[in-house]
């Protein structure tokens, strides 16, 4: 779960990392007041959770309070990527010396936190990764033993940084370390982290991404920070029939029917489970499909929540047919899904014969199940029958089908430009033994 | 020889009284395995399918007198890194962890404290790890009726992200007279204990097996990681990969199938991996059905030599 | 009323048990049985939810409660 930048500096502050003097407001009065607090100039930034805030105009810098109350009118009425900002953030401008990069991610090869440093801040870490690698310092840290400060000294001390300069920076980035493990944190970053022309050092703007698993160990923290129990906080917005697939699969705790994803297509998918629906989605644009929905059904689904998602897709606008397709299944049965998938199209007045375009589940109880689609006429297959063989079949059924190779995928337009640091998490290069 | 279980294998399930847990302990009765003894805390003196029950893992081993040769750790998120520390600092050298949704902290600090104490952890997020005909540790292929249509034994080397791909996989290997010489459910999180190139040596090391196929999803690194272990190891097991999730570098930042599968960076994406498995000598199949062939066409081109391979650096 | 799938038929000579009523109630997983004030209720909204697991059938004296297979026209056999 991601933070705004107004909250991950209010963790930073929780945690005395120093930050530039700030506050948060939601009205162009607000914003104004706390200039006027803040004394001297500001900068004005949109809160959002999508990157290129800068070129789309949501950032700004003010000189007086009225200036700045003028520029957050403006931020807070703009949207950026398709996101309504989440107020504006206002902080001091500070007379910068030198910036630089602070960051703690993880290491999925070495399976370890690491420290990810730069005395080139500022700008895309990635960027400075692939054209100053001596300006990188990195270094990964126990998840066992005490956090000692040492680690941090030795990755900044990596870019060569010497004298008060790595004196000072090591307890930050040592403070960083701590609160990423203290919080869950897969992401923690400051960037910039400035040295001032008085020699101190502060936060100028960090970015910081909890764990959604690990969420229910911090409602403190997030209750503090007025983050709502049910925020997704995912990288686009859920739409209405997003919505809605959530609420099948939480009101029922038989099953899951998870990630109901939106797309614009004509062929409706009630797919699974986790690897299953990822193979099978592709599989239906490799055969020129066009896919209405993702999802993934698993974990033994009760009847009614196969019925319910299967409703929710049928009723999709545009949707002609739905395939209803999964890997060898062990533990979901093949019956109690047919019952579902055929419940629902009686339900809305469809012949099941008609409206579902393949039934390919293989596995547990599979002679039932068949037996069950032989009374209503549904196409099935056995795993003979592979999984892109059944989504060829499916995708031939609908109309514009059985193009060549997958047209572009639309949904709702996503920019989800992470954090750099995440891009840069042991790229490759890092990977050791 | 065998990759990890063999038909001496013992193991435990902790968190047996579960309701997952009681399937699965049948499950792998039903299989063949040997389980000992299952933990729960508070339940001391039950049975779950004849299989007595105890309050720790250290209370088992008193009273069974031997130190399990693995467990199969099934206990809630909240408390799954206890359970572990448990079976490891009691001996245990294999621990397979099913339960989904821990926190990654509490991965990392499992997998730590298993390097330090060089036992070795499968999952988490996984169904396990199954040796056809012989044993199966863990969910993996279901009831044992269905285990045994879907899992014949043979020569490949099956290593899965998806639990329930290792199944479709190894279904495909055995239809086309393959069969699988040991399957592995690696786990879905973005830290797992082990990780394909960590178990490629143990594949080398089996003579039965002929040939690798892995089933592979967007984010980590963890393709870029057996490539380049393929590159450096000369191995003598051609391997082909099956990448799902292709779509899904269309749409970054988005989580789907498994909580590690999330495209965060250009390195994460379906493409690059594709990219470096290719350039390292792996085949990337397109469709799970053409794996079969692929199988056999490197199989036949180095069948006989039993020596390395030629590997693109 | 039937469901689509699966149709449960209790005899009338033992809906008024009240000891079956609860032991029904009980053995159904998915709550296709409920004991309504010590007579045996079938609820209609679940009938379709039967994984066929023969537990009330069990429960019950012998060919007192049929679980019929709406789509093969068989009924499910005591154990």
């Amino acid at each position: 779960m991601r933070f705004f930048e107004y909250e991950s500096r209010r963790i930073l502050e929780r945690e005395r990392i120093p930050i530039t003097q700030s506050g948060h407001a939601t009205t162009p009065e607000e914003a104004r007041r706390i200039a006027d607090e803040v004394g001297g100039p500001v900068v004005i930034k949109s809160q959002v959770l999508t990157g290129g805030r800068m070129k789309a105009g949501g950032v700004k810098f003010a000189e007086t309070p009225e200036e700045c109350e003028a520029y957050a009118r403006d931020i807070l009425a703009l949207e950026i990527n398709g996101h309504v900002p989440r107020g504006v953030l206002v902080a001091a401008k500070a007379p910068i010396a030198q910036e630089y990069y602070a960051g703690v991610i993880y290491d999925g090869v070495r399976k370890l936190p690491t420290f990810v440093f730069s005395d080139m801040g500022g700008i895309d870490i990635e960027e400075v990764a692939e054209t100053h690698p001596e300006h990188i310092g990195r270094g990964h840290f126990s998840t066992v033993l005490p956090h000692m400060d040492f680690r941090a000294k030795d990755a900044i001390a990596q870019t060569g940084l010497t004298g008060r300069e790595l004196t000072r920076l090591t307890p930050i980035l040592s403070a960083l370390a701590r609160l990423f493990v203290k919080y869950d944190m897969t992401l923690a970053e400051i960037n910039p982290l400035v040295r001032l022309e008085d020699g101190s050092f502060v936060a100028v703007d960090a970015h910081m991404d909890m764990e959604n698993e690990a969420r229910p160990r911090h409602k403190a923290l997030l209750a503090e920070l007025g983050v709502g129990e049910d925020e997704t906080r995912e990288a686009r917005e859920a739409t209405p029939f997003e919505i809605e697939g959530e609420r099948i699969d939480s009101v029922d705790h038989r099953g899951v029917a998870g990630n109901v994803t939106e797309f614009d297509g004509n062929l409706g998918l009630v797919i699974g489970a986790g690897g299953g629906s990822l193979t099978l989605f592709d599989a239906v644009r490799r055969h020129g499909g066009r896919p209405a929905n993702y999802c993934e059904i698993g974990g033994n689904p009760s009847v009614s929540k196969a019925a319910n998602l299967t409703k929710l897709v049928l009723q999709k606008p545009g949707v002609e047919k739905i395939a209803v397709m999964m890997s060898i299944v062990s533990n979901t049965r093949v019956d109690i899904v047919a019952r579902g998938v055929i419940k629902a199209c009686v339900e809305l007045g469809f012949d099941p014969a008609e409206k579902i375009a393949i039934f390919r589940i293989p596995g547990a109880w599979e002679e039932e199940g068949f037996k069950i689609l032989e009374r209503y006429g549904v196409e099935y297959a056995d795993r003979s029958v592979s999984m892109h063989e059944a989504a060829r079949i499916a995708v031939e059924k609908v109309s514009g089908g059985g193009a060549d190779g997958a047209g572009p995928l639309r949904g709702e337009e996503t920019d989800a430009e992470k954090p750099p640091a995440e891009r840069l998490a042991g790229a490759g290069e890092v990977v050791e033994g | 020889m065998s990759i990890l279980i063999d038909e001496s294998t013992t193991f435990i399930v902790q968190g047996i009284t579960g309701r997952e847990a009681v399937n699965l302990t049948r499950e792998c009765l039903d299989y063949g395995s040997t389980i000992i003894g299952g933990v729960t805390p508070g339940r001391r003196g039950r049975e779950v399918h004849g299989v007595p029950v105890f309050d720790s893992v250290a209370q088992l081993v008193e009273a069974t007198g031997q130190v399990p040769d693995g467990s199969v750790v099934t206990v809630p998120p909240a408390f799954t890194r206890d359970a572990v520390f448990e079976a490891i600092e009691a001996g245990v050298r294999l621990v397979v962890i099913v339960t989904e949704r821990i926190p990654r902290f509490d991965v990392a600090q499992m997998v730590e404290l298993a390097a330090l104490r060089g036992a070795r952890i499968i999952g988490p997020n996984c169904l396990g790890l199954m040796r056809p005909g012989v044993a199966k540790m863990g969910g993996i292929g279901g009831p044992a009726r269905d285990a045994a249509k879907a899992y014949g034994a043979g020569a490949v080397g099956v290593m899965s992200r998806s639990g329930g791909m290792t199944t479709e996989i190894s279904s495909t290997l055995t239809a086309a007279g393959l069969g699988v010489s040991t399957a592995i459910s690696i786990g879905g999180d973005a830290i797992i204990g082990s990780t394909y190139a960590e178990l490629m040596p143990l594949f080398e090391a089996d003579e039965q097996t002929q040939a690798i196929v892995i089933y592979s999803e967007p984010g980590g690194r963890m393709e870029a990681e057996l490539a380049r272990w393929v590159t450096e190891n000369n191995s003598r097991l051609p391997i082909v990969a099956f990448m799902a999730g292709r779509f899904m570098d269309e749409m970054p930042g988005m989580s789907f199938g498994h909580a590690g599968t999330i495209v965060e960076g250009k390195a994460d994406t379906a493409a690059e991996k594709i990219a470096r498995l290719e350039a390292a000598g792996i085949a990337v199949a397109q469709e799970i059905a053409e794996i079969p062939d692929l199988v056999r066409e490197r199989l036949g081109a180095g069948a006989g030599s039993g020596s390395g391979r030629q590997v693109v650096a | 009323m039937a469901g689509l799938f699966i149709d449960v038929e209790v005899d009338e000579s033992v809906t008024g048990d009240a000891d079956l009523a609860r032991r029904l109630e009980e053995a159904c997983p998915v709550d296709i049985y409920a004991d309504a004030g010590g007579r045996v209720e079938v609820v209609e909204g679940n009938l379709d939810e039967c994984v066929l697991c023969r537990l009330c059938i069990d429960a019950a004296p012998a060919g007192t409660v049929r679980v019929k297979k709406l789509y093969d026209g068989t009924e499910l056999a005591a154990r």
